[in-house]
């Protein structure tokens, strides 16, 4: 019992001087400078350009879990779910030329594209899911980036822990093929769980990117304004990194 | 000439500093989804080949369930580690490290001298004749450098979803990403088992001299 308890010991001692280096200012610019050093060997190993694996059909996983807000219980969206969507807009605004209001049907008179990719959670579980709907860059050429804007911010009519979710990517990532508003997984109709109507695949990032119940995308300069600055719902609350490419 | 040279000696702590803060907040990390599956995908209980236990928190970085820290802790180590590594290789192969005391030789295959070899072990024998390293130790040290410590860093990066758009022969070459996050988890495990015969051993060994050796570098 006492071997136990001093290796116990010698591990709380190295836990606490990880915590007390990673509450640190230096330990934490360390922290997310390893963070910034990631993105930036995964693009010069890939390219910018680099595409997410795509699967068969055959390959699609049987279901698809819905993870964080599975069924937002607002009275909006209860709503909305009632009138079949019919009255969603989705909006784009920010450091645009020209501000949109896209009701389904414009999004879905957009070209279409169609992928089969796979879903990585940050947790650790992967499910694979074919998705279609028009890529983000198609409507923000529409729309027309100022030259400015430097991150496209997601809003989305959830809330988790009273907090409204939103998520945030750069313009590589915002610009990439494979980066589209989707409407329809597995040929259907998306469902609530997954993020009726509209939510975000952003393939080469981790799940809480994917943002769901998408209702606004807003192009800015910068992250500080908007939640408490650090660029998502998870990012904000938890500390999760803003480069969920790892 | 020393012992141990300047290169291995560095290697060596910066590496176990660097796996023992990977390993303790891979284990953190290990308690956000508790199950091992293989193929692509997976994610509900009958998809699984492992159903993991929770690791308590002395055995963590940090000492709670913190998903996002463990990770801050194990994205940052991942580059002392990888990079250390390709320095150890680099300099075993230049100096020699590799050839003269790592690589075995087809007489040391021979069954009798393995017999022979884990019987010495067994009767707690330290004693070398002509080579630094027995077989054992070899074979133990070049498993480690040359398969098991590399295989982190191969399946850690087939798991991240950037790197594997940027190189999906990686995860292809595991049979997926779920299977690629088995072996990870399981390597793990073989580099615990590893460290823990390797403290026995020193322990049985004269451990004052041993870490005194690995840290100023001994006679040779």
């Amino acid at each position: 019992m006492r071997r136990r308890a001093v290796i116990a010991g010698i591990g709380a001692l190295f836990t606490s001087a990880c915590s007390r280096l990673s509450d640190s200012k230096a330990g934490d610019a360390l922290l997310s400078a390893a963070e910034d050093w990631h993105r930036k060997a995964h693009r010069l190993l890939g390219g910018r350009g680099a595409l997410a694996r795509e699967y068969d059909r055959a390959d699609i996983s049987p279901f698809f879990r819905g993870n964080g807000s599975t069924d937002p219980d607002s009275a909006e969206y209860k709503a909305a779910v009632q009138n079949g969507f019919a009255d969603w807009r989705l909006t784009v605004r920010g450091l645009v030329d020209n501000p949109l209001s896209l009701s389904l049907a414009d999004i879905a008179a957009l070209p279409q594209r169609t992928q089969i990719t796979r879903h990585d959670c940050v947790e650790g579980w992967s499910a694979i899911g074919e998705w279609t709907g028009p890529q983000l860059a198609l409507v923000l050429e529409q729309a027309g980036l100022k030259p400015e804007a430097r991150f496209i911010i997601f809003h989305c009519a959830d809330r988790l822990a009273g907090k409204p979710y939103y998520e945030s990517i750069d313009l590589a990532d915002a610009f990439h093929p494979q980066t589209i508003i989707a409407h329809r997984l597995n040929g259907e109709a998306l469902p609530v769980r997954n993020g009726a109507p509209l939510r975000m695949r952003v393939e080469r990032q981790l799940g809480y990117k994917q943002a769901k119940y998408l209702t606004a995308i807003e192009a800015v300069a910068r992250l500080d304004g908007i939640g408490q600055g650090k660029g998502g719902y998870w990012e904000d609350r938890s500390g999760y990194q803003w480069y969920a490419g790892i | 000439m020393k012992r141990h040279a300047l290169p291995t000696r560095l290697w060596h702590w910066l590496n176990l500093a660097c796996i023992t803060g990977l390993f303790m907040s891979g284990l953190n990390i290990s308690n956000a989804h508790r199950r091992l599956y293989w193929g692509e995908w997976g994610f509900a209980p009958e998809d699984a080949w492992l159903f993991v236990p929770r690791f308590p928190g002395w055995m963590t970085i940090p000492g709670h369930y913190d998903l996002a820290a463990a990770r801050d802790w194990h994205v940052l180590l991942a580059w002392p580690f990888a990079i250390g590594l390709l320095f150890a290789w680099a300099a075993m192969m230049l100096n020699g490290h590799f050839r003269r005391d790592i690589m075995t030789s087809t007489a040391e295959w021979r069954p009798a001298a393995i017999w022979h070899d884990i019987v010495q072990h067994l009767r707690l024998d330290f004693t070398h004749h002509g080579s630094k390293y027995n077989f054992l130790q070899k074979l133990a040290y070049g498993a480690v450098l040359g398969i098991l410590l590399p295989l982190m860093i191969a399946t850690g990066m087939a798991i991240s979803p950037g790197m594997d758009s940027a190189w999906p022969w990686l995860s292809e070459m595991f049979a997926g990403r779920q299977s690629a996050r088995s072996i990870h988890f399981l390597t793990a495990w073989a580099i615990f088992a590893f460290f823990v015969i390797h403290i026995a051993l020193v322990l049985l060994s004269g451990p004052v001299r041993q870490i005194r050796d690995m840290i100023c570098g001994g006679e040779a």
